[in-house]
């Protein structure tokens, strides 16, 4: 590829990245669904907390290319500390938050130093592992989290003192989509940045950008830190709105299941997370509602389905349909 | 001073039963993820499809242990062939990701599969008389089972060093995942012999799945409940290797009975630390090569 | 005109009738949270096989046009915000009269807030955690704790006259519920536990941990480990390791002497004593109704066990419920029977539901593992009645 090839490529891409109406399409429908399924919002606030946590995971697996298998260990962080705080006095959500986030920022920041020199499988097990002793941590540190019983006596105040969690849900609906949005902005700008670029560099060849003088494992590192403080958030938002914390809000089980969701929705694209998360759980409610014994043979068989037809999840199967259209303009 | 001998050399001992059943499952799986490079998280599918056949062999149709196990290994064996063919070779270019997608399907899908057709309880295991009760060594007596899992995991190694660092087939199979195309070309029918590998790597996990039963209990969420340790043997042991995995699983089966045995309230922490240390070390496991 | 009127009226009486009959059917919806996937779907399954048999065979007992439809949801282990979230949903979308079921404590405790704001009776059919009746006015627990089980063990230990203990019980609460109720009374009759152990949940390998008791030559081990294959596993390694010819003997509870584990455990059961509210094998009438009914449906392999009775029993309360009001009540007045439940009809032999603290009364049996036709069963030799929730005695609400 020649230089000016290069820059041609890098023009068309941000110029084809500017606010592309589609994108609107996922806010449409998060408002649309508030008025048509007024009795799933508690299920809703959960795919929206859930979402902004697989948007966390595909900023590292999609752009940087971290493979991890131990995210929940942010999650959970940022769960534990806003529930420790709402037990302990402090419940007024948005500082739980802020709280959250820095808390899960500053344990990615610390075990991304230790692990991110790191490659390939090692990467992946150090994550895992980072996971499971944190996990292992909160089981035995009863009196902070309540083990394996769970986090009890929270107490969450209204959000900004004017709107109290309901039994139906509608605040957490709101305020996990709120959130998420927030984290959506970031996300994007962050992707459509040098900065984005960089990481995207770093995941196609490692050694090039070495050669042009990127500090790769500060770039790595920065991400990776930043994606722990959203994985935070996501982790407090489904602390406030569903009032507990338990165990497996850390454990290796969710890491693997939020890798899953992200993948199959369709890494590295943004919108991976967006696709990925809420089809995957509303599959799983429907299923489990279905067939509450064997609900797992038809998520896994809907997961091997995408893959054989299409690489790149859910959203590589779109493109694939999409280029199969007839085109009206030549390119 | 003798009481702490004798519980040294019994940690030794158990440790090193645990560590071979490990072994013996997750041999294959440095087969298909070090010699094919294909990210199999659902190695223990097969682990435990061994040994759903074995219980079967033997409660449901009365066949002896010694014939059940190859059988249920046989059994597997086969069925891998299509598996591969139909959901494994279409991925070999794809990236781990989506490896990972597919594999997990699977996984999900064993695990409603395995309660389907024998319920969620797990499976009864008895080892055949001549291999129960314990063998007397003078003032020592030790498990015969157990005393059976150590031997067999030290034949296996051996077995599986010569027939595949030695020969000529473990040598077209690392000719062709280094370069297909090339190994193509010298008239290695690679699409055959990546069947063979996996269905090697496979055959291997029902052995161990079946053999191993006693300590690993069969049930259907086996392939997810012991997948973290599977990876983290061939992790620390090095990707594609033999004598990797050997060394892991009995570093990791020993020390995780020893911590278990000198400090029980820490004790699962300890292995990962372990693992952690390990992998910082040497990233690419104390075997791999770079 | 006479035939017309005639059949005019017949069809109106017809279609009054049949409005009539429609009024008259009511539907009492029971939403069942249990645990159906993953790798803790053992105990579930026993439950939920217990409230169905119950279910199939109480039909003729509903009053007229009453019917009663259960609500499965699978909360996937021990997942609190699921369970939450179900519960949730089944109050406010299937609009449920009870909830029940519920393996893991994490689950009910959660459950418990939501049951007090929608005022819709909880029957906790296992989470055995000691304060959870106190979680909320609308719940009443038809199962155990694990003090009100472990205590007798630790008596009966105490009066064999063995004096040196050990415990060893899996790292969780109840775990640590197991590891209370039978020290308390072990060394209330006289004995001392002179160390004890708690063991990482994912262990599947018990070795070190049985080589540990056996340095340390305890009389008796007091050993508690989730149901299910870890407690076949503890079993295997006692044997292995020849704590029995080291003269140390085991105690322990239903929990690990499972009924459905005991084809798996035959000679290494053989001789152990346990503490249990149910056993199999039980030989009193209501039992053997009971087993009839559950071989009938599930075939002569299948073994229930206590979850499987804890099922049953929780849905007579139900019945009954139903059957004192006719069908038509609210929580409040479900909630005033549920509190005075008893009956002496339970495979378990009588039990009763604490007015004061909303939890059960029941026997605790003294069972030994012995072969009985060829089959290792759990054979009662021993009864202490009416046995009260010690924790809930000794920790009065503040």
């Amino acid at each position: 590829m020649t230089t000016s090839r290069q820059t041609d490529v890098v023009a068309r891409f941000s110029r084809r990245h500017r606010l592309h109406p589609l994108e609107a399409l996922p806010w449409l429908l998060i408002v649309v669904s508030f008025f048509l399924f007024p009795d799933y919002l508690a299920l809703g606030a959960q795919i929206l907390a859930t979402t902004l946590f697989g948007l966390s995971v595909d900023l590292v697996l999609g752009y940087a290319g971290i493979v991890t298998l131990g995210h929940a260990a942010f999650f959970g962080m940022g769960a534990y500390t806003a529930g420790y705080l709402a037990a302990h006095g402090v419940g007024a959500p948005v500082v739980g938050m802020i709280a959250a986030m820095a808390m899960a920022g500053a344990v990615g920041f610390l075990s991304g130093l230790i692990i991110l020199r790191a490659q390939g499988l090692s990467i992946l097990m150090l994550t895992l592992v980072v996971c499971v002793m944190l996990q292992e941590a909160a089981n035995k540190a009863t009196s902070i989290t309540g083990g394996a019983d769970g986090l009890q006596g929270m107490e969450v105040a209204p959000v900004l003192d004017l709107f109290r969690f309901d039994l139906y849900g509608k605040t957490a609906y709101w305020y996990a989509a709120i959130v998420l949005f927030l984290g959506w902005l970031v996300a994007r700008t962050l992707v459509h940045s040098p900065f984005g670029r960089s990481l995207t560099g770093i995941r196609e060849n490692v050694a090039r950008m070495r050669a042009i003088g990127t500090p790769v494992f500060g770039r790595l590192l920065t991400i990776y830190t930043i994606s722990a403080a959203m994985a935070g958030a996501a982790g407090a938002l489904i602390a406030e709105t569903t009032q507990l914390v338990a165990l497996n809000a850390i454990s290796v089980d969710l890491s693997g299941v939020i890798l899953v969701m992200v993948i199959f929705g369709g890494v590295g694209r943004l919108y991976g997370a967006f696709v990925g998360v809420p089809l995957y759980m509303i599959a799983q409610d429907r299923f489990s509602e279905i067939d509450p014994t064997y609900w797992y043979f038809w998520i896994g068989l809907l997961l091997v389905i995408v893959v054989m037809f299409a690489r790149g999840g859910v959203l590589g199967l779109m493109e694939l349909l999409w280029q199969r259209l007839p085109r009206r303009r030549v390119r | 001073m003798d009481s702490a001998l004798s519980a040294a050399i019994s940690i030794a001992f158990h440790g090193t039963a645990f560590a071979m059943v490990l072994y013996l499952v997750s041999v294959g799986l440095s087969v298909t993820m070090g010699l094919m490079g294909f990210v199999n998280l659902a190695h223990g599918v097969f682990a435990v499809a061994g040994g759903y056949f074995m219980t079967t062999l033997i409660f449901g149709l009365g066949i002896p242990f010694y014939l059940a196990v190859p059988l249920a290994v046989l059994a597997v064996a086969l069925l891998s062939v299509p598996l591969e063919r139909f959901l494994y070779r279409p991925l070999y270019g794809a990236s781990d990701l989506d490896q990972v997608l597919m594999t997990m399907g699977l996984v999900f899908m064993s695990v409603a599969v395995g309660k389907y057709f024998w319920g969620p309880t797990a499976q009864p295991f008895y080892p055949p008389t001549a291999l129960s009760g314990q063998l007397e060594f003078g003032l020592r007596s030790f498990p015969a089972y157990r005393s059976f899992l150590i031997g067999s995991g030290a034949v296996l190694v051996t077995l599986l060093w010569l027939g595949l660092d030695r020969t000529r087939f473990g040598a077209q199979i690392r000719a062709a995942v280094d370069n297909r195309r090339m190994a193509q070309s010298v008239g290695i029918n690679t699409s055959r012999l990546f069947t063979l590998a996996f269905a090697l790597g496979s055959a291997l996990a029902a052995l161990g799945g079946s053999l191993g039963a006693e300590i690993m209990a069969i049930s259907p969420s086996y392939a997810l409940d012991h997948l973290v340790y599977f990876l983290i043997v061939v992790a620390v042991g090095g990707l594609g290797t033999i004598r990797g995995p050997f060394v892991a699983a009995l570093l990791l089966g020993v020390s995780d009975t020893a911590f278990k045995y000198l400090l029980p309230e820490f004790g699962a922490f300890f292995i990962y630390a372990l693992t952690m240390a390990v992998l910082l070390w040497r990233p690419r496991g104390l075997f791999g090569q770079a | 005109m006479h035939m017309t009127s005639r059949f005019i009226l017949a069809l109106l009486s017809a279609s009054l009738a049949g409005i009539g009959v429609a009024a008259a059917q009511t539907e009492i919806k029971v939403g069942v949270i249990s645990t159906m996937s993953g790798p803790d779907a053992q105990p579930g399954d026993q439950m939920n096989k217990g409230i169905d048999l119950y279910v199939k065979t109480h039909a003729k007992d509903l009053p007229p046009g009453v019917k009663v439809t259960l609500i499965y949801r699978d909360d996937t282990g021990a997942n609190p915000d699921i369970a939450k979230r179900l519960a949730t949903e089944l109050v406010t979308r299937e609009h449920v009269n009870f909830i029940a079921g519920v393996v893991w404590s994490p689950n009910a405790s959660a459950i418990a807030p939501v049951a007090t704001e929608a005022k819709v009776p909880f029957i906790d059919m296992n989470a055995a955690a000691a304060p959870i009746p106190r979680l909320s006015p609308y719940i009443i627990r038809d199962s155990f704790t694990l003090w009100q089980v472990a205590g007798p063990i630790g008596e009966w230990a105490a009066k064999q006259g063995w004096k040196k203990g050990y415990t060893a019980v899996t790292d969780y609460p109840p775990g640590y519920d197991a590891e209370g109720g039978f020290t308390q009374s072990f060394e209330k009759g006289g004995g001392k536990v002179i160390d004890k152990v708690r063991m990482a949940f994912p262990t599947e390998d018990f070795s070190p941990f049985i080589q540990r008791i056996k340095d340390s030559k305890p009389d008796v081990t007091f050993i508690f480990v989730p149901a299910g294959k870890k407690a076949t596993a503890v079993m295997k390694a006692w044997n292995d390791l020849g704590l029995k010819q080291a003269g140390i003997t085991l105690v322990t509870t239903q929990d690990v002497m499972l009924d459905e584990e005991l084809p798996n455990m035959t000679a290494v059961g053989n001789g152990i004593v346990s503490s249990g509210t149910y056993s199999a094998a039980a030989t009193r009438p209501a039992n053997q109704v009971f087993l009839n009914a559950w071989n009938a449906a599930y075939g002569d392999k299948a073994i229930p066990d206590f979850l499987s009775v804890q099922g049953w029993d929780g849905m007579d309360a139900i019945y009954t419920v139903i059957k004192q009001t006719g069908g038509k009540f609210d929580g409040d007045q479900a909630m005033k029977i549920l509190t005075n439940w008893k009956t002496d009809a339970s495979p378990r032999g009588p039990i009763s539901i604490n007015p004061a603290t909303r939890d059960i009364i029941e026997n605790v049996y003294i069972r030994r593992g012995e072969m009985v036709n060829g089959k290792l069963q759990n054979v009662e030799f021993d009864t202490i009645p009416n046995v009260k929730d010690p924790w809930k005695e000794a920790n009065p609400p503040k």
